[in-house]
């Protein structure tokens, strides 16, 4: 296991994401309202670039005629077959027993702790001023 | 993504060999086809436009869920509709997923649903022109489907008399919902020149041609309305069986495209069950209806079946025959089926062999 900095906590707008490679494998990292999660940019159905897909919400109904939509820009919707999953979790929606997106925990630190190591950073510098996203892997 | 995508490796992910029977070259806009088509109709095009046999001919019956129905990855960077820029198919699909034959099947403009028969005959020669120039002719792997004015069956065989000969072309493409049931007496000249030319003749889904999509009638839900082509494939399987057709032409193949095949031995069962009853309603065929079915058609497999214990698939394919099925991935649309997480049961590699590829080597007689 290795602590990798990924990005800098400000670089990620809320509702926005960065796809990033950590040993070889491509992770989509997401901020949703502040909060950061990352997952496996591939998807457990069938295969998919799943961290390509579009941010929405869930539409839910209690009844024919009456339905809500929860939870905005917490779900992430495959490129392909359009399989929801909940970005904090992986979990799928339609199948949530066996079908559920890799996640990985992110953590943000400050960059003065970070400077004491050891990382891995891929691609820029880390200075103590500023907060960072950390997945350990 | 607000940053720079990473694109997957390019590099061909397996050495299975894949002949993938469904794919959709598109056209940026309706003037691509300008350079095939006479003064008279490029002038017909401008003032009147289009006019397809159901309202709303700009789109489709029911809204699908993603745009253009592809993928939500499968339009090119360099702008145009999904499946337009063939470089960017090369390197999306047909490269790493180690394709070795893609046979193409073109939907737009929907030049077998045109009111104006002419018109559709003129789109339907406009299309195959298109395809040798912008797809056959630049890359070989590629292979297209003749396209017929089918309600206009003298000049659906005309236009297969023009495109026979040429390899580019291994199969004829006619729509399943046509004016009449496809086993009808009227449709037969085509399929004469089908066997004489031993070409495939592949019914892919096509839209609705001013049918109600269900038996039931029209659907509210795009979700109601996509099961359709279900009905829509078990009704021709009927039709061609059962009105003779492969009596009168017993080396005729049909491959029915992106119809499902789950529904196969269902109906297979059914039918000879009936025809042991009614046979003599219908004495000109010598064979009990699977004979036919098992011999005459096949089926590609996108959207594939995923049945809730996935082993039931095997079952299922044992019913149909294994010989039976083609691979197909149905790109760039939204319900692609991808060559590495299709089959979600193991299947043998002879199985292996025979659906991705040695199945359509052998109907379409590649080497």
């Amino acid at each position: 296991m290795a602590r990798h900095v990924v990005a800098a906590a400000d670089e990620i707008a809320p509702g926005a994401s960065k796809l990033v490679t950590i040993s070889g494998r491509e992770i989509g990292v997401f901020n949703v309202n502040g909060e950061y999660f990352a997952l496996l940019n591939l998807c457990p159905h069938a295969g998919a670039a799943l961290c390509r897909g579009k941010v929405t919400g869930l539409v839910v109904s209690e009844e024919p005629g009456k339905y809500q939509l929860l939870r905005q820009g917490e779900m992430l919707r495959c490129p392909w077959h359009g399989w929801e999953f909940d970005i904090r979790t992986g979990q799928s929606w339609c199948d949530p027993k066996t079908m559920r997106a890799r996640s990985y925990p992110v953590t943000v630190e400050p960059g003065s702790e970070l400077a004491k190591g050891p990382y891995v950073a891929e691609s820029f510098p880390v200075t103590v001023e500023d907060a960072y996203l950390v997945i350990e892997m | 993504m607000t940053t720079a995508v990473l694109e997957r490796k390019q590099e061909p992910q397996t050495k299975l060999s894949v002949i993938d029977c469904d794919i959709h070259p598109t056209m940026r806009t309706l003037s691509d086809l300008y350079p095939y088509m006479t003064q008279r109709w490029r002038e017909h095009l401008d003032t009147y436009g289009l006019f397809v046999r159901q309202g709303l001919g700009k789109t489709l019956s029911h809204p699908r869920m993603q745009p253009a129905v592809s993928r939500v990855d499968a339009w090119p960077p360099g702008g145009g509709l999904p499946g337009s820029d063939l470089p960017f198919m090369q390197a999306q699909h047909l490269d790493p997923n180690g394709v070795a034959y893609g046979m193409l099947q073109p939907l737009a403009p929907g030049a077998h649903s045109q009111r104006n028969a002419e018109l559709g005959a003129a789109l339907c020669s406009a299309v195959n022109d298109w395809q040798l120039a912008e797809w056959t002719g630049k890359d070989k792997r590629l292979k297209g489907a003749i396209t017929v004015p089918q309600q206009e069956p003298e000049w659906a065989v005309a236009e297969i008399e023009r495109r026979a000969g040429i390899r580019d072309f291994a199969q004829i493409s006619m729509p399943p919902r046509s004016d009449e049931p496809l086993g009808r007496r009227r449709y037969w000249p085509i399929y004469q020149a089908a066997v004489e030319h031993d070409l495939p003749i592949c019914l892919h889904v096509s839209g609705l041609n001013g049918h109600a999509s269900t038996g039931g009638g029209w659907p509210s839900f795009y979700i109601e309305e996509h099961h359709s082509n279900v009905q829509n494939m078990q009704a021709l399987v009927a039709s061609f069986v059962l009105e003779g057709v492969f009596e009168q032409f017993p080396t005729l193949k049909i491959v029915l495209v992106e119809g499902g095949f789950a529904w196969v031995p269902a109906l297979t069962w059914r039918l000879d069950k009936h025809w042991e009853r009614m046979r003599s309603e219908v004495p000109h065929l010598k064979h009990p209806p699977s004979h036919y079915i098992k011999k005459n058609i096949w089926y590609t497999t996108q959207p594939i079946e995923e049945p809730e214990r996935p082993r039931d698939l095997i079952d299922l394919i044992d019913w149909i025959g294994w010989d039976r099925l083609l691979f197909s991935t149905d790109y760039p649309h939204w319900d692609f089926d991808d060559p590495h997480t299709v089959f979600k049961v193991k299947l043998s590699d002879a199985q292996k062999t025979q659906i991705f590829s040695g199945n359509a080597r052998a109907v379409y007689r590649f080497a």
